[in-house]
Formats: C-alpha cells, structure tokens, sequence
C-alpha cells in the first residue's frame, strides 16, 4: 500500500516537472501589419519554426498599420512593446532597435545579402549594427487599368513617356469610358517624392541638410495641383482629409474607377486576388520628369527591439525567418519584392502569381536599378517621414483651396524645420 | 406580537438563495466592523465620512488629477522623448508658440495655423450645432409631449441615435453621403448632377453638423420632455379657459418653466460641441484641407499622428482647451444651481 503511495508520489512530481518544462518555452511576441497575404503567410512559417523549436513559443499579433506607424512609437519609447516589430517608419524606430551581431551564428550572412538596407535601419552615427532585414523591398510606380484603354480604343503610353503624357491620356480615356478617377496616388508624401524627384527635386543640400523647397519641387507640387483643378486627379483623396491622413485608391481600383493608380508593388497581391479576372491591369515603368524616371524605394523592415528580455530567443527567430530557403519562400507566396541581394540576383520563381501579376512583379523589380540616387537618400533619411507628412498636409491644404502654393512651401519648409529641431531637443 | 412576520413568507420562498448572498456579506460586515470602529475611536465619528469617501477619491485622484498634472507638466517641457525627466523645461514655450500670431482671426497670420483653424472651425461647429440642436430638441420635445398617436414609439425612435457608437454613426452616415452613396444614388436617379458633399468645404461643415445633431439630439430632448412633464397642468388649464392664443401660452408659461432645462442643454451641447472628435474624424478626417479639423483632432494629430510625435505642444492645447472647458462647467454648475434656487 505504501508503495503504491510512493508512485504516485512520483507520478505526480513527473508531472509536475513535465509541466513545469511545458511552461519554461521563452516566448517571442511579434507585432505584424500586412497589406496582402504575408500575414498568413509568415504565420504558416512561424509554425514551422516552433515545431523545429519546441523552446520557443512565437506569438504574432497581427495589428493595423495605423498601430504600427502611431501606437509602436509610444510602446518603444516607453520600454514596453513587442519583441519584434514589421515597421515601415524604419529610420524613425533606428533608436529602439537591437543589435542582433552579437547573437547571430553567421553575420556576415547579414552583411553580405542586407547589406545596403541595413543603413535604414541603424541610428545616426552607426555603421555597424544589425537590427533586421526587409520583409519586402517596395517600389512605387503606376498601376494601370489596360481594359479601360482598350474600352477607350487609346494605346497606353510607352516607356519613357512623360507625366505630362501619362495625365493626358489617362484622362483622355476617363472622359471616353466615364471612369471618375483618370490618375490617383496615394495621399502620402511618399509617393509625391517619386513625382518629385523626378522633376528633378534634390531634397537636401550641400551639407545634406533638409531643403525641400526647390525647382524641382515646386515643378512636382505644381503638376499635383494642377491636375486636380483639371480633373485629372479628383479630390477625394489628396483634397478629402486633413493634416497627415494616408489615403489609398485601392477601392477605386478594384472597382475599376481609375484609369491609372500611382502607388507601389506591395499593392501586386491584393490586386490578383481582388481584381481577379474582372480586368485587366499592368505596371508600367515610373513616368519621367525634366530630370529622371524614377520611384521611391521603401518597404518594411522586420526590425528586433531593443527591449527584449529575450535576445538569444528573437536572434533565432530572425535568423530562421531571415535564412534563405524561408525568405524566398516568404517573398514567392507573398508576391513581394525581394530585399535579399542574394535572392534578387538568383532570382524569384512567383509559383501562385498569375501571369499579370508576375509580369507587373518584373516591372517593379526592374524598376529597382534605376532608381534614383536622390531616392535612396531620402528613403535612408531618418527624419523622412517629417517631410513626408509636411508636404501631404500643406499640399492637401493648396488642392483643396485654403492656401496657395506658395504658402504652402513657406509652411513645408517650417514644418520640417520646427519637427526636426524638437527632435533634436534634448 | 404573536404569529409570523410579514417578511417570513418571503424568507421560505427563496431561502437558499438570500442566504447566499447574505451570508457572505454579513461575515464582510463582521470582518472590516472591527477595524472601522478602531479607526472610529482614534479620529471620531465626525471624520469618518473621509474614510468613506477616501477609495473614490483615490480613483478619482489616480485617473483624473494625476493625468491632469501629468498634461500640465508635459506642456511646460519640449523634445520628442515619452518621460517628463527626459524632456527639457521649456517654460511657457509651447504657449508662447500656440498664441504666436499676428491675428487670431486669420489663422494664417498664426505661426500654428492649424490650432487656430481648428479653434476657428469648433468655434462655427459649435456655434451651428448647439443653436440647431437646441431648436430641433426643444421642437421634438413640445411635439412628443403632445398627445399625438404612437407617442412612444416616436420617443424611442428620436432616442435610439444616442445608443449608437460615433464611429458607427459617422460610417453610416459617410455610405449615405460618399461618391457613390445613397443620397447621390437617388440625386442621380432623378437626373440630378452628384454632389461630393464631402469634398466640398461649406458642404462638409453642414453634414458634420447635421449629422451629430442626428446623433445627439434624443438625449437632449429627453431632457426637455422631462422638463416639460414637471409643468403643472393647471397652469395649461387656466390658460385655456382664459382663452389664451397657444403661442402666447407657449412664451409665457412653457418657455419661462423650461427655462433651467434649456440652460442644462445649452451648456450640455456647448461642452460636448468644443470636445468634438470622433464622429468629424470619421467622417470627413477634418478636411478638407482643414475645413472640419476640430481642436481635439488637431491635439491627437500633434500628439500621435506626426513621426516626432510632440506630445509638449499637444498637451499646451490641451490644457487651454481645459481651460475653456472649464469655464463652459463654470456656467453649467451657476446654470444649475439657479435652477435648484428656483
């Protein structure tokens, strides 16, 4: 009897340590937005790694992008948030970033295929650190609605064609096949900067200070404002809302009202699956300016947080997540732009993506090299989003008729240097 | 006394159940009794309504005072850091900032245009607002005090806007009045041009204040129904038999008893009106341009929605719209009191 006892016992106290081993896993919180698909996509990887990693319990808070861009910062700077974060603002959470170079097996792994957009995610002064790797590499440009040109028996202007050309005929075939959108972008200071740059803005000065306000710019802003008093840009999206509101068209795409929508690759796997067969649709190559036709780099960042209890845990992550075989898998499902120099030079066999979205893929991708110089500085500028912001809220105040243009640039030019000089503030 | 007591019955009908929930409490009772009458004996029995208030007091004092010290601190100091030790003292800065301008009718002249367009929009916002709300509720209340058929389900219909979420009332209400929604549906088909109600400046201020008059209005007609209930008939009686004309009965018996009801729901709207936030910020996004940027609006921009989030600035705002707030309760405390007077 007293044996039976003593096996219980220790029935009880296996138990116990079984248990107590079950509730031992290190847990690693990721905080995740998506535009398309990628959110069940890494969510199936995740599972993989935790079957291969029964130490290490990934949970993925899949949230909106208004959280990541508004709610993160105040979590970072606070001490608290995730573990690890997708953000697109990357320059703006540099400074909550871990440096996962002393947990990583093979940094030089990192160095070699992340190398050039490692620089977006460092703090100023760091040349050295390594807080992540793209989950996707974006580029924007125009996405067009083909069988509304060919309802409207228009041929799509070709390569070079020029902004001016493209606003010509997107709004010739409008009027023909009465689509109340002939051009829309995106109301966001982002996709301005493509616009802009191209018509030849540089952005910062000499000493490469912030100096928005030039030529170039101006050339950019005035196009913007004249399309809209000419219908070829209608005001529900940069004339609709206040300050630093983001704005798609997304909707209006789909539903095939607007001839030509200004936005970026990461929009590829929501079209093909939205659109589907209703209509055809293309990316063509950025429309050119007086001085280039470029662009604007971007994407998002999957970046390690500083204020991990768990480094070693999260390094593990990263480095399954960031190896090559799942990235390429995560980026072919994802019908995402690879930001694997590795991976982009071998290149990507998109298996799900249909024909059009593969082809709009190639477009974008080689979109890539011919980007402009002037681009990738702003992208890396970790105050971008100050100038981003300006320029949509002052702009959006000139379209909608409250200031002009030229009070417009006097307010950008103070904006940015009033924001940057309270970040500076110590 | 001989045979049960009245409650006796009552105790047999559902027995376990109230002493389910009485035993519990009378061991609680018995439980703090002796702590409470201890601390009655060192401070007397005149100080023991602080003890009593004490627990609300700190929960009133942990959410409202503190956050409010913690926004006035916050306003005196500057940067983009999130602790008041890591932010610099900038004094009166953000003031001085907020009130820089050449003219505070042209928001232009303001070095903060934007928080004087959003003063200058909650001002209108509310002016409109709270002058048709007070119209509209006092008509709708006269109307359903009236013995008119199916008063009771005119009553809950004015009332059931109240019970829905702004955010649900303002999406409704952007379906109905978007490109394609429901209203430029039926312009259309009667051959009419579409309207973009939202896009449009003069247009978007009209439905946002159109619109929470629609949202807000039932609850400040109940108001006035209860006032209007508390008239005694006999005034309306004699009236009547002295033949007198119902306008004359309205302005002169109705109106003056109403009177500290319509000053609650004046004062009410008002506050209300200048904290306006989430129904303008889903429906027109403050614009366009900043057409209906509201103060509130402007505050959670400056604070949340910019990458260096400047939480000085934003709470310097706050606090003068605190400032105005509390004036607005000044009025309604004097409102009410000369109501209880009367």
């Amino acid at each position: 009897m007293q044996r039976k006892h003593w096996i219980s016992a220790l029935a009880l106290l296996a138990g116990l340590v079984a248990g107590g081993i079950a509730h031992a896993q290190t847990t690693v919180r990721i905080a995740w937005y998506s535009d398309g698909n990628e959110g069940e996509v890494v969510s199936d990887l995740l599972k993989r790694f935790e079957a291969q990693n029964k130490d290490i319990k990934v949970v993925l808070d899949q949230v909106p992008y208004k959280a990541i861009n508004e709610a993160l910062p105040v979590q970072l700077a606070s001490g608290q948030g995730p573990d690890i974060a997708r953000v697109v603002d990357i320059g703006g959470v540099a400074r909550y970033a871990l440096d996962l170079r002393p947990y990583l097996k093979d940094a030089g792994y990192w160095d070699k295929n992340f190398g050039p957009f490692l620089e977006w995610m460092r703090p100023q002064g760091d040349t050295n650190s390594i807080p992540g790797f793209m989950t996707q590499l974006t580029v924007t440009g125009p996405l067009v609605n083909k069988t509304l040109f060919e309802q409207a028996g228009i041929a799509l202007p070709g390569a070079k064609a020029t902004w001016d050309d493209w606003a010509k005929a997107v709004k010739a075939v409008a009027t023909k096949v009465q689509a109340p959108f002939p051009l829309a972008m995106d109301r966001s200071g982002h996709r301005f900067f493509g616009l802009a740059i191209s018509e030849g803005t540089k952005v910062f000065d000499a000493k490469g200070e912030p100096a928005v306000i030039d030529d170039g710019f101006k050339r950019g802003a005035q196009l913007v404002f004249d399309w809209h008093k000419s219908g070829v840009m209608a005001k529900e999206l940069w004339g609709s809302v206040s300050g630093a509101a983001y704005r798609g068209a997304n909707d209006e795409f789909k539903n095939a009202q607007v001839v030509m929508y200004v936005s970026g690759s990461w929009q590829i796997a929501q079209f093909d699956k939205t659109v589907g067969n209703a209509f055809d649709w293309v990316a063509v190559p950025s429309p050119c300016g007086a001085a280039s036709c470029t662009g604007m780099p971007g994407g998002a960042g999957l970046i390690a947080i500083k204020a991990t209890k768990n480094p070693e845990a999260v390094a593990k992550v990263m480095e399954y997540l960031a190896s090559e075989p799942v990235l390429s898998e995560f980026y072919a499902r994802s019908l995402f732009v690879p930001g694997h120099l590795g991976i982009a030079a071998k290149g990507l066999d998109y298996k799900d993506a249909s024909p059009q979205a593969k082809a709009a893929l190639k477009v974008f991708s080689d979109q890539v090299a011919s980007l402009s110089p002037v681009a990738y500085k702003l992208q890396g500028f970790v105050s971008n989003r100050i100038i981003f912001n300006a320029v949509i809220s002052r702009v959006g105040q000139a379209i909608s008729g409250e200031t002009t243009l030229d009070e417009a640039y006097k307010r950008i030019a103070s904006d940015v240097e009033q924001q940057i000089a309270e970040r500076n503030k110590k | 006394m001989t045979g049960p007591t009245p409650t006796a019955p009552r105790r047999d009908d559902g027995a376990g159940a109230s002493d389910l929930i009485a035993a519990p409490l009378a061991l609680l009772s018995r439980l703090i009794d002796w702590p409470m009458r201890a601390i009655q004996r060192v401070i007397g029995e005149r100080r023991m309504a602080y003890v009593f208030l004490l627990p609300n007091l700190a929960f009133f004092g942990l959410f409202v005072f503190v956050p409010l010290i913690i926004n006035v601190v916050f306003s005196v100091t500057g940067g983009a850091a999130l602790f008041p030790s890591q932010r610099p003292y900038v004094g009166a800065g953000q003031y001085a900032y907020l009130f820089d301008c050449g003219s505070f009718l042209d928001p232009n002249s303001c070095r903060e245009d934007h928080f004087w367009r959003g003063v200058s929009n909650t001002a209108r916002f509310t002016l409109f607002q709270v002058t048709a709300m007070v119209l509209f509720s006092l008509v709708t209340a006269v109307v359903l005090n009236m013995r008119i058929r199916a008063r009771g389900f005119f009553r809950a219909v004015y009332f059931f806007p109240v019970l829905l979420s702004p955010v649900v009332v303002a999406l409704t209400w952007k379906w109905i009045l978007q490109r394609d929604g429901l209203l430029n549906a039926g312009i259309t088909s009667l051959g009419g041009e579409r309207i973009l109600f939202l896009v449009d400046p003069s247009w978007a201020m009209f439905w946002i204040v159109f619109v929470s008059i629609w949202a807000h209005m039932g609850f400040y007609t109940l108001i006035l129904l209860a006032g209007l209930q508390a008239i005694p008939a006999d005034l309306y009686e004699a009236a009547e038999m002295d033949a007198t004309p119902r306008w004359r009965t309205f302005w002169r018996i109705t109106l003056p008893l109403l009177w500290p009801n319509m000053i609650v729901v004046i004062v009410l709207a008002l506050i209300k009106g200048v904290q306006t936030f989430d129904e303008v910020f889903v429906l027109t996004g403050g614009g366009p341009g900043t057409a209906t940027l509201m103060v509130v609006h402007y505050i959670y921009e400056t604070a949340f929605s910019n990458q260096v989030q400047n939480f000085g600035l934003a709470a310097a705002a706050s606090v003068v719209l605190g400032v105005v707030l509390f004036a607005l309760t000044l009025a309604q405390l004097a409102a009410s009191s000369r109501k209880g007077a009367a």
